[in-house]
């Protein structure tokens, strides 16, 4: 487990940051520029913070007050860069060995030849990384990094580049990493999907600082702020007030878009309180005619999308439906979106 | 001598372009600048601080005296080591910015896998600049090749023992001898542009 408590200042930037990774997937999810990087460097050892401290179960890596601070080399940590970082002027074979150096010679050959067979890189021992493609590249840095039996993982961005059979199996791989080492994996990504393919806790990071942090499904519920619902491209987002609580029922009734509501209980507010409500863009229904919940609306813009599309409506609405849903209305101009009771959230 | 020369600031260049690019001391650009200025420095006047550090009155040329039996200044060693003082520069800062270049991911990731910064060194940073680092070596070799000033301040002018072809060339025009001059002139030109070529082939190797 690593538990991490830092913060690092530059002129323009500051990382403050509070963390728990547990042995499993944690992946620190935000936009570029929010940090995440930074912190896997600071739990590499390649930065030093000026405050704080960094545990691995109960060693210290880092501690500004004792001045501690252990280098890359003796943190034991598996990184996997983003640009794979393999040597080029080695081979594979090469590579892994390097990696192994630790170990006497035949423990350290049976090591690099159980790895590259366990990666499926066993047929490219002898070439050269340039000649390798993404997916290759990757499965080899990851084969690299555990050759060291690391006691923590960190991956940066590591289906960048892939396409998206190459990513499913990378993800795969991950998952497999996970139940057979058991240690706690950092993953870096911006990408929403691949948070949720991978989480067991995500960490949401935005401008420096920790935003929200939760298994997947949890945070994708009761997202914290409005950031943290528009980062997961929680689309709908309502400026609401509160008329009636009854927890008993598990009920509210809210006043938004000029009307009343019906929505799911909000713990922890007050009758009138304003608060935020959102629901996501492919819970909204359509439909045939006014009803509970129901908004009257017009479309004001049309994106297809793999599996459907995702319409813009006037008042403000975001709707993902399927092809067959958005032909069956064809073009008519009034439509009705029901807003589902049991969805609708409070952010924060 | 020029190939003695080349042994010796390669390897003392390599070490002081190690310190200048990784290691993070104070007056660590003053070091540099320091290292430079043979290359703007006339001959003359690098010679003759050679002379005081080294002649038979300074500590280091007494010292040379009283181990080896006989003065520094004006033998062949002395010429060594002015090739070597005019050389070094271009070496130290072809190799700094070479091993400056090396991309820093690589020594991350060297270090995360567990590497000393000695292996990092040989078998990370150092392969990846070698051809940088060769193509400055091969162009120190031809700086020491062309050495006049500071040779002929520090190791004098004696035929056979400490006469390098330039002060060779400058000795035959002085005495009419424009064959000999001639024969060298030629022969310095096409080796020095030999080594250019050379240099610069290295250099396009390992930009691909």
């Amino acid at each position: 487990m690593i538990c991490a408590k830092f913060a690092k200042r530059y002129a323009s930037f500051e990382l403050e940051l509070e963390l728990i990774a547990e042995a499993g997937v944690t992946v620190l999810f935000g936009a570029s520029g929010a940090g995440k990087t930074l912190t896997l460097d600071c739990l590499a050892g390649f930065v030093a913070p000026e405050q704080g401290r960094i545990l691995l179960d109960d060693e210290l890596l880092f501690d500004a007050a004792a001045d501690v601070n252990l280098s890359p080399r003796r943190r034991n940590c598996g990184y996997v860069f983003q640009d794979h970082a393999l040597f080029p002027h080695m081979t594979v074979r090469g590579n892994l060995l390097f990696a192994a150096e630790r170990h006497a010679r035949l423990e350290r050959h049976r090591r690099v030849g159980e790895m590259m067979d366990r990666f499926r890189i066993a047929e490219f021992a002898g070439i050269y990384p340039h000649e390798l493609s993404g997916g290759q590249k990757q499965r080899c840095s990851l084969a690299r990094a555990l050759v060291t039996e690391p006691r923590f993982l960190l991956l940066d961005e590591p289906a960048r580049g892939l396409d998206l059979p190459l990513r499913n199996e990378l993800y795969q791989l991950v998952r497999q990493i996970r139940s057979e080492y058991r240690i706690p994996i950092l993953v870096v990504t911006h990408d929403l999907e691949e948070c949720f393919a991978l989480a067991d806790t995500m960490v949401v990071m935005g401008a420096g600082k920790l935003l929200q942090s939760g298994a997947p499904s949890v945070v994708y519920r009761n997202p914290a702020s409005f950031d943290v619902a528009r980062m997961l491209g929680i689309a709908n987002q309502f400026e609401a007030e509160i008329l009636a609580l009854d927890p008993g029922r598990d009920t509210s009734r809210v006043r938004m878009l000029g009307r009343e509501f019906a929505a799911a209980y909000l713990p922890g507010y007050l009758l009138g309180d304003k608060v935020r409500l959102c629901v996501p863009a492919s819970q909204l229904n359509v439909a045939r005619e006014a009803g509970r919940n129901c908004v009257n609306a017009r479309v004001a813009a049309v994106t297809e999308l793999p599996s459907g599309v995702r319409v813009q409506f006037e008042p403000e609405l975001i709707v993902e439906m399927s092809r067959e849903t958005f032909d069956a209305h064809g073009s008519q101009p009034d439509w009705w979106i029901e807003i589902p009771a049991s969805h609708l959230r409070a952010t924060g | 001598m020029a190939a003695c020369a080349t042994v010796i600031s390669f390897a003392a260049g390599l070490a002081l372009a190690y310190l200048l690019a990784n290691k993070n001391f104070r007056g660590r650009e003053l070091l540099d600048a320091a290292i430079t200025l043979p290359l703007v420095l006339p001959p003359t006047v690098l010679g003759y601080y050679l002379l005081v550090m080294l002649g038979r009155s300074a500590p280091v040329g007494r010292f040379y005296e009283a181990v080896f039996g006989g003065p520094l200044v004006f033998t062949w060693q002395a010429a060594v080591i002015a090739s070597t003082v005019h050389a070094i520069p271009m070496l130290v800062k072809s190799s700094r910015a070479a091993l400056e270049s090396v991309g820093a991911e690589y020594e991350r990731a060297a270090r995360t896998l567990g590497a000393s910064e000695w292996r990092l060194f040989w078998r990370v940073t150092l392969p990846l600049a070698r051809r940088s680092i060769l193509a400055a070596t091969v162009l120190a070799f031809a700086r020491s090749l062309g050495d006049f000033g500071t040779t002929l301040m520090i190791a004098g002018d004696i035929p056979g023992r400490t006469q390098t072809a330039s002060i060779a060339i400058y000795d035959a025009v002085e005495s009419g001898n424009t064959m000999v001059a001639r024969t060298l002139v030629l022969v310095i030109s096409g080796v020095t542009m030999a080594i250019v070529y050379a240099a610069n082939w290295l250099e396009r190797r390992s930009k691909s």
